[in-house]
Parts: structure tokens; sequence; C-alpha cells
């Protein structure tokens, strides 16, 4: 029974593929073979939405042994929505990298590099179904470097002081989280995520726990670049190669929220008294500071990669807004934006490729005249652009739609948190448009007029992107449901 | 109510149109008379579609179409009522006209990005007719957006810095207010209401109160900056950077007509006439309203620009309907339906002669017009008509929703408002006829650049059709009051 | 008596703290890696302190042991050998790393490679 084996599918699959991968013989067999796998993880996880849509959670006991005394894989609504982002954010970056990479990487470093991609997609997948919080600390880790791998190909120098800003602090948080972890199993004796929280109720002394707590949050704060724990974020998105920007954009702080969601929703949540207004507190006061600081920097930065770095700050403020609400109407609203914005910006990095491909950078500078001698790849840029704002019609919308819906039940506070997200939104206007000003209105560098549209294989994925997020914009019905059944998975412990 | 009836499609079929009108454009971009044609005939379809609906609307019929559900209690859908026909009715015909001269006006000036303009203008329409046609505030605020967008372009078509200044201007204020204003407000009905549809005597009632009203109507009506209430207003002389045939349609009609219909159909539809009426915080629209209508006629008396002139003059008007449907009374939001029309057939006869002239003689100063009137006689005696129905002279559009206007003032006593429109009418009188004047009794001062005579003959066609409309619209408005009362006749 | 009982826990926050200040202080990328190394090996006695069941022997059961006796818990040895493995594959990624960065730049101070990238 194949079906059986689909929770672990996403991991093993790519796991295994990546040392074929890195031992193929040149470039183009390497390619075919990464976009295969992860076309592959990617229709196992429309088959993991289908049956967990219908049936619910699914448990699985890796090698038979149960939980909690062996390794348990969980795929729920919330997972489902992770591996949906991660599989289709790694198959179009892929499929659409062909030429990038290919100018951006010497061919016979491309079957590692192809390897360390696969190791990337399965340690995201791991992390999207792991039932137990060590396994998710390794996958983090194989994850983590797999991701220093693929930056520090970057095309100049300054991917690589990017890439150790990013090693030292993600080693840092993913060290952080596991000093919380093993003061949670200290008092708790399981590692497994559902038995920590059923155990949490019988501990006595809850002051470790509650540092655990406070290590873990701030361990994954600082893989998902929340404001001001991003530092390494802006640059490594930017001195990446295009295709990996547009991967990584997509997962890799998206990973990081997610496992902190689990972890202070499913097991520190009602585990004792206080940590709902703590969390939600602490983290809702980072993510207003990340929306308005985030965009406001964004404002000022001439290299658009990391212009769209630091809206990204400013994104991940949305999605745990959403969730510090403690709401069901809040953090549905925060996953349908780890959906939607994941699309949004992976969209985006996907047309800096295109354009970092044909203008050989990705500066205010370079983009000027775009509009007229790339006109499709600007146009999905534009579109995009109009989605990160939130223009109805878009995927945007939908998740601002939401995010607002469920501050307005929050009275005097909901007004201001309203107030921060407009003006959060009016900013993504100004950097966008700043953007749209160059490629439309300004001519492009002398001798750089030859420039022709991008190819078609990067056309068709980033418009496919683009005709996502208008579909997602006008039916949200998808994500929104996944969503809410997700918010009611994590609310459910929090009781 | 899944309509899918034979009207209802006749709905899809009128946003289709425009659309399609688009694709067409841009396939036959190389052919430049086979785009012209496509684009004209795209309007008359869809002019002969809108108007096919009248009829039915007369005699009490609002189909519907219902397309999907985006938000729980929200679908995607469409209703043709009184005041959203009217408004499509307009635009529609007025599109007509105006791609005529548009062809006139592009060639004459050797305008670059032809297809581009003609597309982008092929898809305002279809956000124009998106937004008649509404059946709820979430419809309405996407294409609403989608306005707003696809007149970017059209408003920075030179390309060059000026222009680029002017879109920042208008792109942020529209954007800015309808996301940071509008939306809020729509988000906020919803949350109070679970709903968004336009229901007859409003939603509201029994959700809100108190000074509550007063801000949430704030919000919405500068949420609506299309409608350039005072101080949102700064967008709409910024606009005027435009070619002329996009301030003639789009600044005088469908852009700014879509935002005072959202305002005057929000006051109908979501917060019903009456709840308004019992609830003193919203009293503040009035002296808003009228403060605009009065500054604007002011701030128009100093211009020179031609252009910027007419925007002005249009700032003010369009602070009568904001005032009209602000005053409440039951004939006034049938003055203010009556002068979205009126205003629309004047206005844009005013643009065409300003476009006329600068195509002709390159000016664009009034100060350069000395005599002009002798050389462009059609010309300048369409702005003669224009300029009457301004100011509400009779046989004009003008004086028709005047007429209403002052009726709805007078029924609820509202003397603010009587006072305004006596007053506006003379300061409208006073920018208007020194032009007149100028172009009729002195002589030459400037020596136009080539001699020449009237614009080319699509420019006379298009200039001399919406002149004779502004005076046929006097004549017979006869249907018209009788679809518009339709709006009110609950309340009569 | 008690606060001084828990000495290796003591020592888990000194190091810990000696290894963050390294890190961020230290503007040589060797150094840096020292300090994250240092930082990680706190993390590594935590886990081991952890462990330690009073009285207990290592957790191997000799052949045909006694039933009552204690062994020390197992579980978090295991987990911090696969931590130490993860450290060294930072560490090794992070080296490789630095001789890059100095073939690239010709130096590993922070400061400079940073100054460096400015005029660039």
């Amino acid at each position: 029974m194949l079906a059986a084996q689909y929770p672990v599918l996403p991991v093993i699959v790519p796991l295994l593929s990546a040392p074929i991968a890195a031992l193929m013989p040149n470039r183009s067999l390497a390619w075919i073979m990464a976009s295969l796998v992860s076309a592959l993880v990617f229709a196992t996880a429309v088959a993991l939405t289908v049956i967990v849509s219908a049936q619910g959670m699914i448990s699985y006991e890796v090698g038979g042994w149960p939980a909690p005394y062996g390794i348990e894989v969980r795929v729920d609504s919330f997972s489902v929505v992770m591996l949906l982002v991660i599989s289709g954010a790694s198959t179009l970056a892929l499929i659409s990298g062909k030429a990038s990479i290919d100018a951006q990487i010497p061919s016979d470093r491309q079957p590692l590099f192809f390897a360390a991609w696969l190791l990337a997609l399965a340690a995201y997948s791991g992390i999207a179904v792991a039932g137990d919080a060590f396994n998710i600390f390794v996958f983090m880790e194989i994850s983590s470097l797999a991701g220093y791998v693929l930056i520090a190909n970057g095309p100049d120098r300054r991917a690589l002081p990017a890439t150790f800003k990013y090693l030292v602090m993600g080693t840092i948080g993913a060290s952080f989280y596991l000093i919380g972890v093993g003061l949670a199993y200290m008092m708790t004796g399981t590692l497994n995520i559902a038995d920590l929280h059923a155990r949490l109720g019988d501990v006595p002394y809850l002051r470790p726990i509650l540092l655990s707590a406070a290590f873990v949050t701030i361990g994954l704060a600082v893989k998902a670049a929340v404001f001001p724990l991003h530092v390494w974020m802006p640059n490594a998105y930017a001195r990446a190669p295009s295709a990996v920007a547009v991967f990584l954009s997509a997962c890799s702080t998206k990973a990081a929220v997610y496992v902190m969601l689990r972890f202070d929703f499913m097991i520190f949540g009602g585990a004792f008294a206080h940590h709902d207004v703590q969390f939600s507190t602490v983290l809702m006061s980072l993510a207003l500071l990340g929306m308005l600081i985030g965009s406001a920097v964004a404002i000022y930065e001439r290299d658009v990669k990391r212009m769209l770095g630091y809206s990204s700050v400013g994104q991940i403020g949305y999605i745990l807004l959403g969730a510090s609400m403690i709401s069901l109407g809040g953090v549905s609203a925060g996953v349908i934006h780890m959906f939607n914005h994941a699309m949004i910006k992976g969209g985006l990095f996907l047309a800096m490729g295109a354009l970092v491909l044909r203008l050989g950078g990705g500066t205010l500078d370079d983009l000027k005249g775009a509009g007229r001698t790339m006109p499709w790849t600007m146009g999905a840029f534009v579109l995009l652009g109009l989605s990160l704002i939130g223009m109805p019609l878009t995927a945007g919308f939908i998740s601002k739609w939401y995010l607002v819906q469920a501050a307005l039940d929050l009275g005097t506070l909901g007004i201001v948190l309203i107030a921060a997200i407009l003006i959060s939104s009016l900013m993504a206007v100004v950097y966008i448009w700043r953007v749209v000003e160059v490629a439309y209105f300004q001519s492009p560098q002398a001798g750089a007029s030859k420039h022709q549209e991008a190819p078609l294989m990067m056309l068709v994925p980033l418009w496919a992107v683009v005709l996502a997020n208008v579909y997602f914009g006008l039916d949200p019905s998808i994500p929104v449901d996944l969503a809410t059944n997700a918010a009611n998975i994590l609310l459910e412990h929090a009781k | 109510m899944t309509g899918f009836d034979s009207h209802g499609m006749l709905l899809g079929m009128i946003l289709l149109i425009p659309l399609l009108g688009a694709v067409l454009v841009g396939m036959a971009s190389r052919w430049p008379n086979l785009r012209e044609t496509g684009s004209v005939l795209a309007a008359l379809a869809l002019t002969f579609a809108v108007w096919s609906l009248l009829p039915g609307a007369l005699a009490g019929e609002r189909p519907e179409l219902v397309l999907f559900e985006i938000l729980p209690n929200v679908p995607f859908a469409f209703k043709a009522e009184p005041l959203g026909l009217l408004f499509a009715a307009l635009a529609s015909l007025l599109w007509v006209v105006s791609t005529i001269y548009s062809m006139g006006y592009m060639r004459g000036n050797n305008e670059a990005h032809q297809t581009r303009f003609f597309m982008l203008f092929a898809v305002a329409l279809f956000a124009a007719m998106g937004v008649a046609f509404s059946a709820n505030l979430l419809t309405l605020f996407i294409f609403y957006e989608v306005l707003t967008v696809s007149t970017y372009p059209l408003v920075t078509h030179k390309g060059d810095e000026a222009s680029m200044r002017a879109g920042r201007v208008y792109f942020g204020i529209l954007i800015g207010a309808s996301i940071g204003l509008f939306l809020p407000a729509i988000i906020w009905t919803y949350a109070l209401t679970g709903t968004l549809d336009f229901v007859p005597g409003g939603i509201l009632e029994g959700h809100l109160a108190g000074p509550a009203v007063g801000l949430m109507l704030g919000l919405y009506v500068y949420g609506a900056a299309k409608a350039a209430v005072m101080p949102l207003h700064r967008w709409l002389p910024a606009a005027m950077v435009a070619p002329t045939p996009v301030s003639a349609l789009l600044h005088a009609v469908a852009v700014v007509k879509a935002g005072v219909f959202t305002i005057v159909k929000i006051i109908i539809y979501v917060f019903g006439v009456d709840f308004l009426f019992a609830t003193p915080s919203s009293g503040w629209l009035v002296p808003v309203a009228a403060f605009t209508v009065i500054m604007a006629s002011l701030i128009a008396l100093r211009q020179t620009n031609l252009k910027r002139l007419l925007a002005y003059s249009t700032i003010s008007q369009l602070s009568y309907i904001v005032l009209a449907t602000a005053i409440l009374a039951p004939l006034s939001q049938v003055g203010a339906a009556l002068h979205i029309a009126a205003h629309g057939f004047g206005k844009i006869t005013l643009f065409f002669a300003a476009g006329s002239i600068y195509t002709a003689s390159k000016k664009t100063d009034i100060t350069q017009m000395n005599g002009i009137g002798l050389r462009m006689p059609l010309t300048m005696g369409a702005f003669a008509i224009g300029a009457l129905s301004m100011i509400g002279v009779p046989p004009m559009a003008g004086f028709v929703s005047k007429w209403y206007m002052l009726g709805g003032a007078l029924q609820t006593e509202n003397y603010l408002a009587i006072g305004t429109i006596i007053l506006s009418t003379v300061l409208n009188a006073a920018y208007f006829l020194p032009i007149l004047y100028r172009a009729f009794f002195l002589t030459e001062n400037v020596a136009p650049p080539r001699e020449h005579g009237e614009a080319n003959w699509p420019i006379r066609l298009a200039l001399g059709t919406t002149a004779l409309l502004t005076i046929a619209f006097f004549v017979f408005n006869g249907p018209v009051v009788d679809l518009e009362m339709q709006l009110v006749e609950t309340l009569l | 008596m008690e606060i001084l009982g828990l000495y290796n826990y003591w020592v888990f926050a000194i190091l810990l703290l000696i290894g963050l200040y390294a890190v961020i202080t230290k503007p040589n990328f060797t150094k840096k890696l020292i300090g994250l190394n240092i930082f990680q090996a706190a993390i590594f006695l935590l886990y081991i302190s952890m462990d330690k069941v009073d009285g207990g022997t290592a957790p191997i059961i000799p052949h045909g042991a006694a039933k009552d006796i204690i062994y020390s818990n197992p579980v978090p040895q295991v987990l911090i050998l696969t931590a130490i493995v993860v450290g060294i594959s930072t560490t090794a990624l992070g080296l490789a790393l630095v001789v890059r960065i100095r073939e690239a730049y010709g130096t590993i101070e922070e400061d400079k490679v940073i100054s460096m990238d400015r005029d660039q």
C-alpha cells in the first residue's frame, strides 16, 4: 500500500535522491532529477491535502514503533499547508531556475548544488511532518546547512559573508531551540509533541518550562527573521542565486514560524498560567515593529532583492500578528498569510530571477526601462506587487481581509492594529511603486537597450504564480478552509 | 437568486464586452484603422447592451448575476438598479463619443503608445461597468481599485518627469484613501452586519449608532477619494497631465463619477437615507461638501490653464452631487443622480473643446485664447453650451439637476445648501463667462504657431454630439427622472 | 548548598555566555566560530548533566544482571550525539566559508569585509 506511506514520502524520496543527484554525470540530468523529485513531492503534498481534508489527521509510526517511544510522523491541516508551500516553491523555483542556475553556477558544481537542494527539500518537508521536538531540530539543521551551501553559491563574493552571518545566527537560533527542548525533556521525559502537551499537565514545578518556552520561542524567532532578529535575512536572500532566493524566501522563515506556532500553541499553550498573555504581548509588539520598520526600511533600499527581504520582515510581522491574537480568526489569518505570502514573495523573487538574468543586476538602476524591454516579467512583478500591497482580486487582499476582521474583535487594541496594518500596506505601495516607476518611466541605461524578454521557461512558472494569486484572490476557499482547520487544531490544545 | 436569466446574462456580457474590446485592440495593434474600428464597435456594442436594460428597469426589473462566493455571505455579484444603470448608460454612451474623439486627438497630436492607450481605456470602462453594477460593497471595491490601477498608466501617458510626479499624487491619494479608509469601512460594516449587499433602505440601521455613524460616513466619503471631496481633491488637477480624451471621459465622467456614485449608492443602500437623517452625527457632510463647492470654484477663478480650471470646476460640481445626497431629502437624491448625467454631458463637452483648441492651436492657457471663437466657432459654441450647463442655465442639462437639488434642499429647509447652490452659480458664471467673452469679443493677442481653423473631423463630430446631448438631456429627461424616482419611491 | 550542588548548570550558563560574547564581539570570523563552538559545548553539557540519575550507572545491561540496578537515562546522550554531529558539520561548513572569504577578500576580519562591500 503506497497510500499508507504518503506521510513519509516527502522526506524519504528527496533524501534518497540527493546522493544520486550528486553522482549525476552532467548538470542537465541532475536538474531533471531534482525537478522530477520536487514535482513528485508536490504531488504527494496534494494527495495528502485531499486525504487530510477528508479524514483528518494522519499519524504514521516510523519502523512500526508506536508513539511516544518510536518516531511519529503526523500530518494535519497545518502540515499540508506547509508541505504545499515548500514543495510548490521548490518545484517552481527549479523549473524556472534552469537558465539562471546555468548562468550563476559552474556546470561541474551543479550536481552537488542540486543534491544540497534536495536535502533542503527533504528537511523542510521533515519539519512539516515531524511529530517530535528533536526530529524537528535535526531537520531544521539539515535544512539550514543545505541552505547555507545553496546561498554560498551566490553569483558574487558578497554571498560569502551573507552566508556566514546566516550560519552564525541560524546556529544560535537552533541552539536556543535545543536548550528549550532539553529543558522540556528534563521535566517531562518525552519529546513527542502530543505527549509533551499531555505530560506538562502533571509537572509540578513549572519554572524550567517557562524558560523552555522562552528559549524555544526566541530561538525560532531568530530563524523566522522576526524583527529585530532579522538581520541575517535581507542579505541572505539578496546574495543567493536567484533560484535559491525563490525557494528560501517561500520556505525558510515560514518553516520556523510553523514550528513556533506548533510549540507555543500545542505544547506550551495551556500548560502554565499566562503563557498566552506573555506570548501575545511579546510577539504582537515585535510583529507591529516588524511591520512598520521592515516596510519603512524597504522604502529606502535600492537593491530590489534586499528590498523584498525587508518587505518579508514586515510580512512575517503580519503572520505573527495574526497568531498573537490567539483567536480562531487571528490564527487562521496568520496561516492564510503564510500560504499567500509564500506565493507572493516566491513569485516576486521568480520575477527578480528573470530580471537579474537579463539585466545583469537587481538594483533600481539596473531595472531602468525594464517595463519596455521585458513587458511580461515586469507585468507579473506589478501584479504580484499589487498582491503584496493587498489589492482586491489578489490573494494578498484575502490575507488582509481576514487579519483586519480578526483585529476588529479586539476592540480598541484592534483599531491600533488595523492602523498599523494599513500604514504598513501603504508603505508597501511606496516601495513597490518605486520599482514600477523606474521600470516604466526611465530609459534603459546606455548600451543596455538590447535586452529581451526572459525565456519562456521562466515566464510560464511566473505567470502560473500570478494566476494562482488571482485565483486564490477570487476563490480563497482552499487556503481558508485549510487554515481554519489548522487554527482549530492549534487552539484546541491551547485551552 | 442564482439569476442566470437572460438579463443576468446580459450583465455578464456588459462586463465582457469592454474586456474583449481591450483584447481586440491589443491584437490589432499593427493596423490602427482596424484597432480603432474595433474600439468603436466595442463601445457601440456596450452602449447597446446597457441601454437594452433600460426599458426593463423602467418597468421595475432588477436583473442579477451571481458568480461565486468570495467570502462567507459575500458573493461576486452584479445587479442592475436605477442609479448604476444611469451611470453605466452615461459612461457607455460617452465611451462611443470619446473613442471617436480620441482617434482625432491621438492622431492629430501624434501621441505615442496609442494601442496601450485604447486598451487601457477599454479596461477602465470595464472597471466602470463593474462599479456601476456591483451588487455588494466588496465587488464594488474590487472594480473601484481596477479603475484606479488601469487609469494610472493613462495619467502618466507622456512618461516624462512631470507626469510621473502627477501619477504619484494620483495613485498615492486614490490608493491610500481606498486602502486606508474605504477598506476599513467595508470590513467594519461586514463585522457589524455580516453582509455587504446593497439593500434599499440600508443595512447599517440597528447595528451602529451615535458618533460612530458620522465616523463611518467619513471613512466612506473620504475612502471614495475619486469623489474629490476636499481635502482629498489634489489628485484631480494632477491627473490633468493626461491626454485630453482621458481627462474628458475618465476625469469628467467615469472615474470621478465612480467616486460620487459610490458615495450616493452607499448613502442610499448601505446607510439608508432615513437612518442617516435620524442620526445627527452624519450632519457634518453638508458643510464639508458646501465648503468644497465654494472653495473649488474660488480656486477655479484664479486658474489660467484651461484644463486645470475645468478640473477645479469638476471638483466643485462633484461636491454638488455629494451635497445633494447629503441633504438626505428624496428629491435631492434624484437631483444627485441626474447631476451625475447632466454634469457628465456638460463637462465632457468642455474638455473636448479644450482638447480641440490644443490640437488645432497648441494653446493651453486662457490668456492666449482671445478671439479664438472666431477661428473655431463650432468648438467655442460647444464650449458655451457646456459652460452654460455648468452654470445651470436652461435649456441645458445642468438646469434639470439643479432644479431637483434645490427642490430637495427646500423640502428639508436646508438653507446652507440653498445658499451654497446660489452662490456657486454666481461663481460658475464668474469663471466661465470671461472665457466666452475673450473667445468671441476680444481680438487675437497671441499668434498661433501656424494658421488653423477647426480641429479634424472626429473631434468636431464628438464635440457636436456631446453639445447636442447636453441640450437633449434638458428636453428629454422624462424617462431618466422616472427611473431615478424609483430610487426613492419607498421614501416619498 | 543546593545552589552550588547544581554547579554543572552554572558552568553551562557561564560557557553559554562566554560563547555568545565571543560570537558577538570578535570581528574575526574564525574567532566567531570558536565562540560558536563554546556556545554549543555548553548545550552538550546541559544534556549530559540532565541524564545523570543519582547513584545511576552507565546504561548498559550486563549479562544476567539484577533487576534493581539504577541506570542513567541514555536518551539525552543519544540526542546530544546527534547534536554534536550537527555542530561538527556546522563548524566544518563555517570554516570552509572562512577559507572562501579569505580567498575572495584577502581578510577574515568582519569590519574590513563590510567596508570592502560598501565600497563596491
